[in-house]
């Protein structure tokens, strides 16, 4: 029995990809095979951020479609030998996606062996969204420290816990939230958001906080997951989330400012 | 933290506006969620009424659905300014 884990936001640019990538590459590191999949169909970018862009041939709107098989279409990972990729179409419509269809496409993977199905969302709540949703048996809820993500965040759950099959069937959707962008000097100083703050408003379970991070951006510059990046914080507080994911109890890290020295506290340094 | 912020007096932090203003916002809309689609716009319907009569601000009027058993009550709450 596989495990599909959606990863979601509602809005655009909060770091659902960057986030299903480490995710995946997080799952299959521990030792479970894996399967990460973009719903984005139009507007795939899931390919570039594993670093697979030139390895897509088909893609989960052919498998669907019929016109190649699940074995063609995924793109097995070079770095880890758990993980799979399944890229969205760049030419189809969203309309490709239809519930049957994905239905299939996950119990075939099931059958195939797969632990984890980590399904990278699309922004939005239109068809390729509610798809990605409608399987989850996990949901991981990525949300900025900010206003309008807080608030996309909270339709999305209101979404799950009314549209998704677990809901449907009377059951409910494991939800987990995952902040991203977190910068501990702003929120010292009442200029962002606190994790507490967004935990208090959403009242989901905080299961990591991605500090913001330079090798965010480098990470996805080169096409390598950043939670492949040992000395990156932003890595490390990846991999503490697929640990809590797991099961393990880890503490939150990079969740308060670095040290200052004296001189720079004095004249004000680091704002 | 910085020399030049213990003189510029206390204000409310952002932060804390913005917490505030989502909570306010995302209990109404949760309040929505599970309502029928008319909800809505019933509720500016019979503001619509009330407004005409009373001078009442669109936040001083809510309206939910509850189910109980086989039954739906519809309570609408307008609170009307003094005197």
């Amino acid at each position: 029995m596989a495990t599909v884990v959606t990863v979601t936001s509602g809005k655009g640019g909060v770091g659902k990809t960057t986030s299903s990538a480490a995710i995946a590459a997080g799952l299959a590191q521990a030792g479970h095979r894996t399967v990460v999949i973009d719903f984005d169909v139009g507007l795939r970018n899931l390919d570039l951020i594993m670093g697979v862009e030139r390895r897509v041939v088909f893609d989960f709107v052919n498998v669907i479609s019929g016109e190649a098989t699940l074995n063609q279409a995924l793109i097995q990972d070079k770095r880890l030998e758990n993980l799979s990729i399944l890229a969205a179409s760049q030419t189809k419509d969203k309309d490709a996606l239809t519930e049957e269809g994905v239905g299939q496409v996950l119990d075939q993977l099931a059958e195939m062996g797969f632990e984890y199905i980590v399904c990278d969302s699309p922004a939005g709540i239109e068809r390729g969204a509610t798809m990605a949703l409608h399987f989850a048996d996990h949901a991981v809820i990525v949300t900025n420290p900010e206003v309008s993500s807080v608030r996309d965040s909270d339709r999305i759950l209101g979404i799950l816990q009314s549209k998704s099959k677990r809901a449907k069937e009377g059951g409910k959707v494991h939800e987990h939230l995952l902040i991203t962008r977190y910068d501990p000097v702003r929120v010292e100083n009442g200029e962002m958001l606190s994790k507490e703050d967004v935990c208090d408003i959403l009242a989901v379970k905080l299961i990591g906080v991605i500090p913001e991070s330079k090798a965010v951006l480098k990470a996805s510059n080169t096409g390598v997951p950043v939670i492949l990046d040992d000395d990156a914080d932003a890595g490390l507080a990846y991999g503490d989330a697929v640990a809590r994911f797991l099961g393990e109890d880890r503490p939150m890290r990079f969740v308060t400012p670095k040290k200052q020295g004296l001189f720079s506290r004095i004249l004000g340094g680091g704002d | 933290m910085a020399l030049f912020g213990l003189f510029s007096g206390k204000k409310k932090s952002s932060a804390a506006a913005a917490k505030e203003r989502l909570q306010i916002l995302i209990s109404h809309e949760r309040q929505n969620r599970h309502g029928p689609d008319f909800l809505p716009e019933l509720q500016r319907d019979i503001l619509a009424v009330v407004k005409k009569y009373v001078a009442v601000r669109d936040d001083h009027v809510s309206i939910r659905l509850d189910r109980a058993g086989d039954a739906s009550v519809l309570e609408l709450n307008v609170t009307l300014p003094e005197n």
